[in-house]
């Protein structure tokens, strides 16, 4: 496998994009600087090696339509910070774990064993069929990182919430 | 398959599978080079083709999620992400 070279300057500048599009969405980038510096220093190799922003704490398959859901930010990070105050890899803290008055502890892995991933599709196009919404002027995209909802013939190509692209997006009714 | 070994006092057979760009699975490494115990290690991520699909097999053997970091002790005990306090007790 080819080296792959990443510079700290380069680190810098996005931990600095990354921060401020947190901030502006309502988000908090864990606060240990050097933690968040490597995880995002993984993000961009990872974005080197196999074309798209895998987490850097899971196993990334080098394919982007298997991996979508691990796509950072993935689509297990909003349950994850209900749940246990931060997400998988920690990039994303709590308000409480940020300003220090919750520690952070292990995330279980909320993804799908390997086995198992490939049934997402279907279980989607099976609770399309069965629900109850009889005809409608517009489908409904769901975008599943942040869980903005839209009424339109397409989903947007970038979800004007949390900055997710289009194929982050499912049919919701 | 690409192992490295960091020594220190025999607790059994450690084996770390990790990933190259996990904070977590670097963390476990510092962990167990501050606990002083010979362990090996591998970046499951750096593995490619049959050599990763191995390794991932022996991850769920341990750890039926094939998350990272998991710590093989003994071949027999796996402990499964950062859990600092569970790692200190089975080398205390």
């Amino acid at each position: 496998m080819a080296f792959i070279e990443i510079k700290p300057e380069d680190v810098e500048t996005f931990y600095r994009i990354l921060q401020k599009e947190a901030k502006d969405g309502g988000y908090q980038l864990n606060t240990d600087a050097e933690f968040t510096k490597n995880l995002i220093a993984g993000l961009m190799k990872n974005e080197q090696r196999y074309g798209y922003r895998a987490c850097p704490c899971r196993l990334a398959s080098g394919k982007k339509e298997q991996d979508l859901d691990i796509i950072c930010p993935c689509d297990y990070r909003d349950p994850d910070l209900n749940d246990y105050g931060a997400c998988y890899c920690a990039l994303y803290v709590s308000e409480e774990i940020a300003t220090g008055s919750k520690t952070i502890a292990p995330v279980p892995e909320r993804r799908p064993p390997r086995a198992e991933r490939g049934n997402q599709a279907v279980k989607q196009a099976f609770s399309l069929t069965s629900s109850p919404v009889a005809a409608l002027a517009f489908p409904v995209w769901r975008c599943k990182v942040c869980g903005y909802l839209c009424a339109r013939d397409q989903p947007p190509d970038i979800c004007p919430i949390c900055k997710a692209t289009k194929e982050r997006f499912e049919r919701f009714m | 398959m690409d192992i490295e070994h960091v020594s220190g006092k025999n607790k059994g057979t450690v084996m770390l599978y990790a990933l190259s760009t996990c904070g977590w699975c670097a963390k476990t490494k510092e962990l167990l080079r501050e606990l002083g115990i010979e362990f090996d290690y591998t970046f499951v991520d750096l593995l490619e083709g049959k050599e990763q699909d191995d390794a991932m097999n022996t991850v769920e053997r341990f750890n039926p999620s094939g998350s990272f970091p998991t710590l093989v002790i003994n071949n027999k005990k796996g402990v499964v992400g950062f859990k600092e306090q569970e790692i200190r007790e089975a080398f205390r």
